[in-house]
């Protein structure tokens, strides 16, 4: 199906958009569930929970879609899939789809949609999503939004109403694909809540073939090499997160962040001048162009609190901030605050969490 | 080999500011610099030309100021410059502009057969990384994204090996050309520009392609027209009405604000607290 095919939108009264019949053919929301490894990443469900409230309010079934070789790893990813909201499950099983490659996917999860006809497709904003979505938008020849943070459903247009970050995060903008169907957009991990697992939940599976073979498919999987994980910070899923930003001034001050993020067990996050000085690993950037995390905890230590930054942390159960500057933005959104110097008030606040350790254990 | 590199001109985001009362972005004095993602991509193909030889093209789409861009990118050894410009390319979004990209690819090979593209990973004012995996679907090229190295390159089996950042790991590819590969940041270090590269980019005359040019005769596929998407509004992020609480104490003195602090921690919060002296253990 391509662009040419649909017929175009006619303009109806108060500015809304009236959708031809063949548009109106498109109904149910989609997530596209990703997995590596026999291991799903959790962006899906996050998206599930997410698709669920647009689902409730247009009144159409929520589906998973799970592309995979055959085997018990993909029948499990359907279960879960409706232990986290889903209502069926869209499977593709063959051997070619074994390891994540775009051209098999790409085929597999374009004819489900055209076969299916959902009105919604979405996907994590991941390696794989990111690099899925965009070849499948452009096979269908429809709108993709990348890398929301917002999702709604305009009711007056019935459509997906997708916020972004724009320009480097100082602004949101909400986009919408009116006039073509699916409406695709990717959504960054952790940004969307984890929804309540319910295992009771049970749904029906529909089958559909890939129609392509091994030798069709050009780019091979020589070896997939795992990050060593212990090696590698995991901010996205960290608990406390303590972070510093230029207000450090110079790395050896920096190591008073790393001195209490042991002592909590915490990982260090940072701004991205720090990142960009080289004092740590691009991994640990927080904001706009790093990673978006939503720790219990997050202390910000010398960070101004720009909106660069903010949209990486303010998801944070509890936010500390440590700044000098009382009229620093991070106390505009911040739980707590200390007005001081970093540089005296981090060793204090990590005497003072040791003290109150040592009493919690005398306590237990 | 016949490389073609995709770049595009932006502003440098660090120095843009937004209007607090109208909520529009101030653009006026902010530098406009070729998107720092391109440049991985650019290093990349120049350093692949290094080793077989042939040649690099590099091709934008934009205003006519772009032009700034791809001399720059002339300057650090690229070959050919085109610039393709048209009012009719206004509006476009991401689908639009992988249409325009492709023709003006196609343009281009048929003057010489293009073996890669590469593109940058995402744009800094886009982010959307949509429009590499575009070109990519257009032309029916393998697509290889966020690589982070590519291994070898076989210009007789025309073949070429990369490693690929996937989620939790890297994937190890192999395939045919012609193939387009995106480029992971900080997976090389641009070289520096010769003096002789920067009087030939200074003197260059780059190529500028209108709309015919660059061989598209739908206009229904490009600009606005050929845009699926459409922003409805653009708004500045939603501030919390709650302001921080300041921690004070009498003395002020460091160690008594920590103290008031994480008592007020372990009181309003004593499940978090919970969980924080469960992990320090």
């Amino acid at each position: 199906m391509s662009a040419e095919t649909k017929a175009p939108v006619k303009k109806a009264g108060k500015g809304k958009y009236e959708l031809s019949d063949e548009l109106k053919a498109y109904q149910g929301v989609w997530v596209f569930v990703e997995h590596e490894r026999g291991e799903v990443h959790p962006v899906s469900w996050e998206l599930l929970g997410e698709g669920r409230k647009l689902a409730a309010q247009l009144g159409v079934p929520l589906s998973g879609v799970v592309l995979g070789a055959p085997g018990l790893a993909t029948r499990r990813f359907c279960e879960e899939a409706f232990s986290h909201g889903a209502d069926n499950c869209y499977l593709i099983e063959d051997a070619a789809l074994g390891n994540y490659r775009n051209q098999p996917f790409t085929k597999g999860l374009t004819d489900l949609v055209n076969a299916y006809k959902p009105e919604i497709l979405l996907l994590g904003a991941t390696t794989q999503g990111r690099d899925l979505a965009g070849s499948v938008a452009t096979t269908l020849q429809t709108g993709l939004t990348a890398d929301c943070t917002e999702l709604n459903i305009d009711m007056e247009n019935r459509s997906l109403a997708a916020s972004r970050p724009t320009f480097g995060g100082s602004l949101l903008c909400t986009i919408l694909t009116l006039n073509y169907r699916p409406q695709m957009a990717t959504v960054r991990p952790r940004v969307m809540s984890m929804p309540q697992r319910d295992n009771s939940r049970t749904g029906s599976i529909v089958q559909h073939p890939l129609g392509l073979i091994e030798t069709d498919i050009v780019t091979k999987v020589l070896e997939y090499i795992p990050d060593n994980r212990q090696d590698k910070p995991q901010l996205a899923f960290a608990d406390i997160i303590v972070s510093g930003g230029r207000g450090m001034k110079n790395p050896e001050n920096f190591q008073l962040i790393w001195d209490l993020a042991l002592l909590l067990g915490a990982e260090v996050g940072a701004s991205r001048p720090v990142v960009q000085a080289g004092w740590v690993d691009l991994e640990r950037q927080v904001g706009q162009s790093g990673k978006t995390v939503r720790p219990k905890l997050y202390i910000a230590a010398g960070i101004s609190g720009a909106v660069q930054h903010r949209v990486g942390m303010e998801g944070s159960d509890v936010i500390i901030a440590i700044n000098n500057d009382p009229n620093a933005p991070i106390f505009d959104f911040a739980t707590y605050g200390i007005v001081g110097n970093a540089m005296t008030i981090l060793p204090a606040l990590t005497q003072a969490f040791k003290q109150q350790f040592a009493v919690a254990k005398m306590a237990s | 080999m016949h490389i073609v590199v995709c770049i595009k001109q932006v502003p440098d985001s660090a120095q843009i500011r937004v209007h607090p009362v109208t909520n529009t972005i101030m653009r006026q004095g902010v530098p406009a610099i070729v998107n720092p993602y391109d440049l991985f991509s650019l290093e990349e193909a120049l350093r692949l030309k290094d080793i077989h030889g042939g040649r690099v093209t590099v091709i934008t789409m934009g205003p006519p100021q772009a032009e700034a861009a791809l001399r720059k990118c002339i300057s650090f050894g690229a070959d050919e410059a085109i610039l393709v410009t048209d009012r009719a390319f206004a509006g476009a979004d991401t689908l639009a502009t992988s249409y325009a990209l492709a023709a003006a690819i196609a343009q281009i090979a048929k003057d010489q057969a293009v073996d890669m593209v590469f593109c940058g990973k995402q744009t800094i004012d886009g982010d959307t990384a949509q429009v590499g995996p575009g070109i990519a679907k257009r032309m029916d090229m393998q697509l290889l994204t966020y690589v982070s190295q590519v291994d070898s390159l076989d210009i007789t089996s025309r073949t070429v090996q990369v490693q690929r950042r996937a989620e939790g790991g890297v994937q190890v590819l192999t395939t045919r050309l012609p193939c387009l590969v995106t480029m992971l940041e900080g997976t090389n270090e641009m070289r520096f520009a010769t003096m002789d590269n920067m009087f030939r980019a200074a003197r260059y005359q780059l190529k500028v392609w209108d709309r015919v040019a660059a061989g598209i005769e739908d206009v229904s596929k490009i600009g606005l027209k050929g845009s699926p998407t459409v922003v409805s509004k653009v708004f500045a992020p939603q501030a919390k009405t709650q302001r921080a609480e300041i921690i004070d104490s009498e003395s002020g003195e460091p160690r008594d604000l920590a103290l008031t602090l994480i008592s007020k921690l372990f009181t309003q919060h004593p499940a978090m607290s919970e969980a924080i002296v469960k992990q320090s253990a």
